[in-house]
């Protein structure tokens, strides 16, 4: 009982140590909120007026629940950048020779994402109805929406954990996020509907990449457009992620501090 | 509830705060400690003395339960570093040459969130910090963000952190690596306060004159090894007794002031920079003697003196080569605080 007191408490005083942290450096906190806002801005303004979207009453619905999907990927990039700092700097070795929960430098890490995620999703939600987005779905779906947005983020911090613990510097984690980030979204049907495509890629955008199905079940869930499996499978996606990222980077954490 | 391991602990083992036996370390194909014994008395200051990449940091965090060794077994204050680890680390504090302390909180911050990690409470960790900050001379910097902070003012905080829950033994890993002197000497205090208090210290460091006035006994470790143990007097007992320095008037002459001295010195002489190291029998007239031959041999001389051996004597007896450090200077006698005693003999032409 007081082993398990400890890790909550242990977890809570590292989430509140991470974010203690984000005003302190406004540049991070600019590159979260402005740059998806200047996505916003640019689809909206630049492309939308030449991109077909049959089904959506606007391009800013059809959008915006791309750009959020995008956004919440982005988030966990801080545990990315914290984690190979601490590593850097021995933090991590002062974690390691205290009396605390073994877990609770990556779970308070990945909760304090939560923290973030919520507010750059207020931000993305703001500057959508700022341009037009409507929810056309009743209150009890959207917020089934933000909370599938959560996990999704939460997720997207388990797979920046493994990233920050492998890569030796910040500037390859931030190559890495933008590898992996940036051509999954734009080959999925998060900016454009996919059947323009061409027939390969076209596949590979409706039917392998789960930020399509990401994208598509929050449209369901925020627009109220048919949703076919993608929730679940959206679901799915990000508890496999959270189980499969999490193994690696807590086998990662091991080891990667044992040496 | 578990029994405390200390219990069983045998009374022998518990007069040690720090005891190793053959700690052997590998990192793929390189043999990092190859069978390393320490022995630290409770209350006393071991000094690990080497040149980088001798195995120090290794043998730290092994003992700090950071790392687990490949063979070998160690016991901190009677809990074994492997099996007891949990426990132990309520015991220890670690300060090092990296000053693990978070860049985007404040220093108060930094040592509260480490007494709530050792689960003192919101409240005693708050009051402990600020007794810390008052301690190690942080009060004004204890609301700024550590980033703001010298090299310095980062160690002294690093050391409070390790301090926060009052261990009975504490780790330092090359405290005062990279430091300016000012800062190093604040530093040593600190630590000598802790060590007056009843602090058991392990500290690992490749300036010697940091081992002469820190450590009660110093071990040598070099390639994995230890490679002798004792209290700074008996190391140095071990090169001998006093040394003729010389500084030559012009370095091409070493090999001929080594001639030149070759029947007056005990044991080998060592030329460096100009410099030329000659270990005496006995100091009367050896300065006479010295000059005399100097003066035969056409030999033209800046400066000499006699002196005691230092601990870079020991290190190069030991280990054949003069002890490594990060400048490349001879830290050791830099400021004239390795113990050497200069008898200056002027200007000897």
């Amino acid at each position: 009982m007081t082993a398990l007191r400890h890790a909550v408490g242990d977890t809570l005083m590292l989430a509140e140590r991470s974010l203690k942290r984000i005003p302190r450096n406004p540049e991070l906190l600019t590159a979260f909120t402005l740059q998806p806002i200047m996505f916003v801005l640019v689809f909206v303004y630049v492309f939308g007026g030449a991109i077909q979207t049959p089904g959506f009453g606007s391009y800013e619905d059809f959008l915006m629940p791309g750009i959020i999907v995008q956004t919440m990927a982005f988030g966990g990039y801080v545990t990315a950048l914290s984690l190979v700092e601490d590593m850097h700097r021995g933090l991590i070795d002062r974690f390691r020779s205290l009396p605390m929960a073994r877990s609770a430098v990556l779970s308070g890490r990945t909760l304090a994402d939560i923290v973030t995620s919520c507010l750059s999703l207020a931000i993305m939600i703001v500057v959508g109805l700022l341009v037009g987005f409507s929810f056309s779905a009743p209150p009890a779906q959207v917020a089934a929406g933000i909370g599938l947005m959560l996990l999704f983020g939460y997720a997207f911090s388990w797979i920046f954990a493994w990233i920050g613990l492998v890569v030796s510097t910040p500037e390859a984690a931030n190559s890495f996020a933008v590898m992996i980030i940036f051509p999954l979204t734009f080959a999925s049907s998060a900016f454009v509907p996919p059947e323009t495509m061409p027939a390969g890629l076209r596949t590979f955008a409706t039917d392998i990449n789960p930020f399509s199905t990401m994208v598509d079940a929050l449209r369901a869930l925020f627009l109220d457009s048919p949703a076919g499996n993608d929730v679940w499978g959206a679901i799915a996606w990000c508890v496999g992620l959270i189980v499969v990222f999490g193994s690696l980077s807590v086998a990662r954490y091991r080891r990667a501090v044992s040496t | 509830m578990a029994q405390d391991p200390r219990a069983t602990a045998s009374d022998v083992v518990s007069q040690a705060a720090i005891q190793a036996v053959s700690l052997e370390k590998s990192y793929g194909h390189v043999r990092a400690l190859c069978g390393v014994d320490l022995r630290v008395a409770a209350g006393t200051v071991l000094g690990l003395l080497g040149p980088n990449g001798a195995g120090k940091t290794t043998v730290v965090r092994i003992l700090s339960t950071l790392l687990a060794p490949d063979a070998g077994s160690a016991q901190v204050t009677g809990l074994d570093v492997v099996r007891d680890a949990s426990t132990l680390r309520a015991e220890i504090g670690l300060a090092g040459q990296y000053a693990a302390v978070d860049e985007n909180l404040t220093g108060r911050e930094n040592l509260e969130m480490v007494g709530r990690l050792y689960h003192l409470g919101r409240r005693p960790a708050r009051k402990r910090a600020r007794e810390l900050l008052e301690r190690f001379d942080l009060v004004d910097a204890g609301p700024r963000l550590v980033r703001t902070y010298s090299g310095g003012m980062r160690r002294r905080l690093d050391l409070a952190a390790a301090l926060v829950a009052h261990p009975p033994v504490l780790f330092l890993d090359e405290p005062t690596a990279g430091l300016d002197p000012r800062s190093r000497i604040s530093l040593w205090e600190m630590v000598e306060d802790r060590v007056a208090a009843g602090t058991t210290v392990l500290l690992t460091t490749q300036y010697l004159d940091e081992a002469d006035r820190l450590a009660d006994r110093i071990a040598v470790i070099d390639h994995g090894r230890v490679i002798a143990e004792g209290t700074s007097d008996e190391l140095k007992r071990q090169v001998g007794g006093e040394r003729v320095e010389i500084v030559l008037g012009a370095q091409d002459q070493a090999e001929a002031a080594v001639w030149a001295l070759a029947e007056l010195a005990q044991g080998p002489c060592s030329a460096r920079d100009g410099v030329i190291d000659v270990p005496i029998r006995r100091r009367e007239g050896a300065i006479v003697e010295a000059v005399h031959r100097l003066d035969e041999a056409g030999v033209v001389v800046h400066d000499l003196a006699v002196r005691r051996p230092t601990l870079d004597d020991v290190f190069l007896a030991l280990t054949g080569r003069a002890a490594e450090h990060e400048n490349g200077r001879d830290v050791g006698r830099q400021d004239g605080a390795a113990g050497g005693e200069h008898v200056r003999a002027g200007d000897v032409r």
